[in-house]
């Protein structure tokens, strides 16, 4: 293990290089497009084996590619955020029905219009129902560590479903800080290649994605609803697995601190997270009974896990990075369906960071604090708004 | 008692504002902080201000965002101070590390009059010493040892490998400039302090 400076960029190539992918295909678009440019120098370096690196002319042509591939029976790779993931999105659906476990890490960044080239979570919230695993990631150590156990929980048969490595644009992607870089060895002994029982072949012609008529349509959305619930427990498995062969433990479908007689949870996803744990860890120092939820994986939801873990709390303060717009935050709609019946907690849910807004500490602290003090409604909130008048004309 | 020395980059689009924060993260690395260096990603036009952000401490780094209340900002334009106020926020006893071609007394007198006088402005004519070095006026080398000399929290030595092994894949003459150019800056302002 060699413990580097490096960008997040760099820390997310090099690990899908330990994964000896097959295939990789992607068009560039901010932030994400170093991650690809960097896999592309290192095959064009020969670094990458038997890869195919391929150059689309969209979004839309890359995501078709990787289906082609993917279904071939490659290991498959690509990189995309914002606009480039809504124009894959209908490819992407056809993905996740086809059963590819496609790997791909989006490096979020918000929606036109009004064009903003900033961070936060709209994009991959936009493709929560299409049956792609997704996964948060805090920190560029993360990110790298996630890829392994992307593919190896993406094509581990009972699942078999696309998977989104979602890091925060800029505040990840474009950070340089330490990462202990991965080895081949220790890749290689916990990733096997990937070899699917059923792929397209010559010999042994298949159709994927066929026409499904109503009498046969309605079977396939069960098994993919099933395979989604089964990835809760291959993933459990496989982030064990990985704390045990690398030492570093991420936690499971959520991880926790200061949850033990904590009377406020506070819920966040991606790079806010260490932030927020900061101040929390303040909050305790204060005596305040304050802990918190970090949400890894957003689909599949960890239902049981946050039933648990939130049984006793009063209070729920939830960070959002993106607007589900005529409802509220995407991440309370989700945890309050999840409590409804098993909690009686006040959720007090604030969008903050929308298109690449900073986030400071004092922003954090006065959400909550006006949770725990009662100075805010339960309900949906925008913090870090300017005063502004709206103008209809 | 943790550590968290946090400084804020202040120049213009193509003076290599992000890459000053970059390499003052790995060369921090190697002297024993842990690192954390980011942009704040603006227009990315040629000549627009730009800012990045660099924080060390004995700690790994949790806090992503902007930096406010830096115990350094290093100015690499002098021609943005004022249209930006690169002093905002500044902690007291912190330092303002200036590109500027005029002594740092008469830099107070013309911008800074108001700052707290706990804050210690220091100056050099980097864009003179990057002409007559790399031939371009490009002063994050320059200010990345000016730093380095002024605030001694990384050593010459290990700046001047980190600069090296930077721009050693753009070609051993052009790292050989910006390590002359690194420890030039050091040295002045080494002797300045």
């Amino acid at each position: 293990m060699v413990r580097k400076v490096v960008r997040g960029f760099y820390a997310v190539a090099y690990a899908v290089k330990l994964c000896r992918p097959a295939v990789i295909c992607a068009y560039p678009i901010t932030p994400q497009t170093e991650i690809v440019e960097n896999l592309a120098t290192m095959y064009a370096n020969g670094e990458l084996g038997n890869c195919q690196y391929i150059t689309a002319e969209s979004e839309f042509g890359a995501a078709s590619i990787l289906v082609g591939a993917s279904a071939t029976g490659a290991r498959t790779f690509t990189a995309t955020c914002s606009q480039g993931l809504i124009l894959m999105s209908e490819v992407l659906w056809n993905a996740a029905g086809m059963r590819l476990p496609i790997v791909m890490v989006i490096a979020n960044r918000s929606l036109s219009a009004p064009l903003s080239i900033w961070n936060d979570h709209q994009d991959s919230m936009a493709m929560r129902d299409a049956c792609i695993i997704q996964v948060y990631v805090e920190n560029n150590q993360e990110a790298h560590d996630m890829i392994p156990q992307a593919y190896k929980i993406a094509e581990n048969k009972d699942v078999m479903l696309p998977f989104m490595v979602c890091m925060d644009g800029y505040k990840l992607t474009h950070a340089y800080e330490p990462v202990d870089l991965l080895e081949q060895e220790t890749v290689d002994s916990f990733l096997p290649p990937y070899d699917p029982p059923i792929k397209l072949t010559t010999k042994d012609p298949l159709t994927f994605g066929c026409y499904a008529p109503p009498h046969c349509y309605m079977e396939f959305r069960v098994v993919m609803q099933r395979a989604m619930m089964r990835a809760k427990k291959v993933m459990e498995e496989v982030f064990k697995e990985w704390a045990e062969l690398t030492g570093r433990n991420w936690g499971g479908l959520i991880a926790t601190d200061y949850m033990d007689n904590a009377e406020t949870a506070v819920v966040a996803m991606g790079s806010v997270v260490g932030l927020v744990r900061e101040v929390v860890e303040e909050m305790r120092k204060d005596g305040k009974k304050v802990g918190l939820v970090k949400i890894r994986s957003f689909r599949p939801f960890p239902t049981e896990e946050l039933r648990k873990v939130m049984k006793d709390v009063e209070n729920i303060v939830v960070f959002e990075r993106a607007v589900s717009f005529g409802y509220e935050g995407p991440v309370s709609i989700d945890l309050k369906s999840a409590l409804f019946g098993h909690s009686n907690a006040k959720v007090y849910s604030f969008a903050v960071g929308l298109g690449g807004r900073d986030i400071p500490r004092d922003l954090i602290r006065k959400c909550i604090n006006n949770a725990i003090e009662g100075k805010v409604d339960e309900g949906f909130h925008f913090e870090g708004v300017k005063e502004f008048e709206e103008v209809i004309i | 008692m943790t550590i968290l020395i946090e400084v804020r980059f202040h120049g213009r689009g193509g003076q290599g504002v992000v890459t000053a924060a970059d390499i003052l993260a790995v060369a921090g690395f190697k002297e024993g902080y842990w690192t954390l260096s980011f942009p704040m990603f603006g227009a990315e036009k040629r000549g627009t201000p730009v800012v990045s952000y660099l924080r060390l401490s004995d700690k790994p780094i949790v806090e992503r965002d902007e930096i406010y209340n830096p115990n350094y900002v290093v100015v690499l334009d002098p021609t943005v101070i004022g249209p930006v106020r690169v002093e905002n926020g500044i902690k007291k006893n912190g330092m303002i590390i200036a590109n500027y071609p005029k002594p740092a007394e008469e830099l107070r007198k013309e911008h800074f009059s108001n700052l707290n006088g706990s804050i210690k402005i220091l100056t050099l004519n980097a864009t003179k010493m990057a002409i007559e070095i790399l031939g371009r006026p490009i002063t994050n080398t320059a200010m990345v040892g000016a730093f380095a000399g002024a605030t001694k929290l990384i050593k010459l030595s290990t700046l001047k490998e980190t600069v090296f092994e930077w721009f050693e894949k753009k070609g051993e003459e052009l790292a050989n400039k910006n390590v002359e150019l690194v420890e030039k800056a050091y040295k002045e302002m080494e002797g300045k302090v």
